[in-house]
């Protein structure tokens, strides 16, 4: 490569975390570009945190390296690493003031009295705080402890920003504010960050590139379109949005789709993408948001969409949309989300369920566990 | 205030009702027996006269052994201190399995009697005890060294007492210290000793505090070790008072020593708590 600088900032090569006999983390290999956000993305126990507390140190690989601006860093002590850790909880200092928990990291950086007065008024500025130096954490809500918890990780300046699930401990609403704040913030920094939630909307909303994992093993990655529209396997498009599966089987393709036979006898089509054949075992997979459901008797078929009919078995009012469970002839249930825009129906009517091949997407049928 | 808020007062009311009889009166008793004059008789008179806090401060042995009380007190609060910390900070830190077990030692003390616990020291330090009869043996010494009837002898038999107060006490407080702070302290730049000393020593101090307090509280009112550990040097203002009032039933003197003790500690825990105490630690914390 010579001179040129690797993009990829932070890698993680054949990482292996044991604890005794579970493995939290399983030969990872894993690159982060420069000034990225990524996200791991996956349920409790997926060794997303693990991943991320082996870069911050706090846990020690039990095999593989992990690299930071082209240095292994596996044996460096953690307050050598100059990463910046954000933790659920905040961890703030609950006896010190807000400017000695912001100065914490300057302390130890020999930073001049002056330059560290400076750079915490700096940081309470960014984060949108200013003038709350002299007091203590527990007189802030856990919105502003969260950003003064902020303010303290990027006052060091870090090679990588940590975040820790840092909006769980957050109300609904206030959980909205932060992420956009968050993200606002990481990308007028610059800073290469590394986010572990188990929510799929934040991993989604702030993300460049999303990791889905599962028990400890990287499942996916990729930007959030790809992962939302694209997912890899069953898992990956379960976890993320509200999926339907319809097992089914390929019985052909042309140029632009593939024709699948589902339980119900219906031949649905699905856009081409990956390569199958004739007689493949395959899960057709649509989000829930995609059908669109009309009342049978008015309904016309519109030329090449695919449709089959199905009866409203139940149905919740979301207030923004209606959900729908309609159950198939086959005695499957889908789950269709609609906006509104049309009239709503009631239990028990015949509807006719509609969806574009463009929004189907194929994965193949994973055997029965 | 709402009708119904004396509810949780009466959850209290049989304990209070108990301190108060079997407490608050008898030490109103005390108080009044102070006065009190004794006949050369023998009996006493009931009166109202200070000759018995006269005579405390006329000899000064009697204050010397209320400053010798504070001295050891003092000692042992250092020693015991010292001694329950790290195993405190030891149960904090731990993850193994053995936790629990180690946790019920602390508390196997006091599953046997304290005069016991006390009174088999002698069998240990005591001239034909098993240290002077294995250095015997073994011709290390070729007499018995005094090791029973000293200060030192004293000090041990109440940091035996005492020292599962110290570590309960700072166990209590360590184990509330979100361990994430030490982890955020060292990813700002601190070493494990530096976190230590930032993070996780101050939060300690409520419990370093409490536990202080209540050693030393409960030294200053022990008399056991010195009587069966300690020689005649080794008296504390309890040992004093017991020998007045079951000795010599003098009870107005005993009295009037136990008042001044009571009073001294009043004073002492006030200030205590006034400037370091456990209030003043949670006020600064919140």
């Amino acid at each position: 490569m010579g001179t040129e600088k690797d993009p990829q900032f932070v890698k993680f090569r054949g990482i292996v975390k044991k604890y005794g006999d579970v493995t939290a983390v399983a030969k990872m290999d894993l690159d982060i570009p420069e000034g990225a956000l990524v996200t791991l993305l996956g349920p409790s126990g997926c060794g997303k945190t693990t991943l991320l507390r082996m870069l911050a140190g706090l846990e020690e690989p039990t095999e593989g390296d992990i690299i930071v601006n082209g240095n292994r860093i596996n044996d460096t002590p953690i307050h050598k690493r100059n990463l910046g850790m954000i933790f659920q909880n905040y961890a703030l200092f609950p006896h010190k003031s807000i400017f000695d928990n912001v100065a914490f990291g300057l302390k130890y950086r020999s930073v001049s009295r002056d330059q560290i007065r400076e750079k915490v008024k700096h940081a309470l500025e960014v984060v949108r705080l200013p003038g709350v130096e002299n007091r203590k954490p527990a007189q802030l809500s856990g919105g502003q402890q969260q950003r003064i918890a902020l303010a303290r990780a990027i006052v060091i300046e870090p090679d990588v920003l940590l975040m820790d699930e840092p909006l769980s401990a957050l109300d609904e609403n206030l959980r909205e504010d932060m992420r956009r704040e968050i993200d606002n913030l990481q990308r007028m920094l610059g800073v290469t960050t590394i986010f572990v939630t188990h929510d799929q909307r934040e991993a989604l909303s702030m993300s460049d590139k999303i990791v889905v994992m599962r028990d400890g093993l990287k499942l996916q990655e990729g930007d959030p379109e790809t992962v939302y529209n694209k997912p890899a396997n069953h898992f990956v498009a379960d976890f993320l949005g509200h999926s339907n599966f319809l097992p089914g089987e390929v019985v052909g393709q042309d140029d632009e789709n593939v024709r699948v036979r589902i339980e119900t006898g219906d031949v649905l089509l699905a856009r081409h993408r990956g390569s199958w054949k004739q007689g493949d075992a395959v899960e057709l997979v649509v989000r829930a948001q995609r059908f669109e459901a009309h009342r049978q008797s008015h309904f016309q078929p519109t030329e090449g969409m695919n449709s089959f009919a199905g009866r409203i078995k139940d149905k919740s009012y979301m207030g923004g949309e209606v959900s729908y469970f309609i159950e198939l002839p086959s005695g499957r249930e889908i789950h269709v989300i609609s906006m509104m825009r049309t009239r709503t129906y009631d239990y028990g009517d015949e509807v006719s369920v509609q969806v574009a091949p463009y929004h189907c997407h194929l994965i193949g049928r994973e055997p029965e566990e | 205030m709402k009708s119904d808020s004396w509810k949780p007062w009466a959850l209290l009311g049989p304990s209070l009702t108990a301190v108060f009889f079997l407490l608050v009166i008898p030490v109103c008793f005390v108080v009044v027996y102070s006065f009190w004059l004794r006949a050369p008789s023998g009996n006493d008179i009931p009166a109202f006269q200070f000759g018995n806090y006269a005579k405390f401060f006329a000899d000064f042995f009697y204050p010397s052994l209320l400053i010798r009380t504070i001295r050891v007190a003092l000692e042992t609060v250092l020693l015991c201190l010292v001694m329950g910390y790290i195993p405190a900070y030891f149960f904090y830190r731990t993850e193994s399995s053995l936790k629990p077990f180690l946790m019920i030692l602390i508390m196997l003390p006091f599953w046997i009697s304290f005069i016991i616990r006390t009174l088999s020291w002698i069998n240990i330090l005591g001239d034909s005890g098993l240290i002077n009869h294995v250095f015997l043996k073994i011709g290390l010494i070729d007499r018995p060294l005094a090791m029973l009837y000293n200060e030192a002898a004293v000090l041990m038999g109440l940091l035996q007492y005492l020292l599962p107060f110290m570590i309960l006490n700072i166990y209590v407080s360590l184990d509330g210290i979100d361990k994430s702070l030490t982890e955020a302290a060292k990813s700002l730049g601190c070493t494990e000793w530096q976190a230590f000393k930032e993070v996780t020593l101050p939060l300690s101090l409520p419990g370093v505090s409490a536990g202080c307090l209540l050693v030393f509280v409960l030294t200053c009112g022990t008399y056991l070790p010195p009587m069966i550990l300690g020689g005649p040097g080794n008296d504390m203002i309890a040992n004093l008072i017991f020998k007045r009032i079951v000795g010599t039933l003098d009870w107005p003197f005993g009295s009037a020593l136990s008042t001044i003790l009571l009073g001294l500690l009043g004073v002492i825990v006030y200030t205590y708590n006034r400037y370091l105490g456990i209030s003043q630690i949670f006020k600064t914390l919140q």
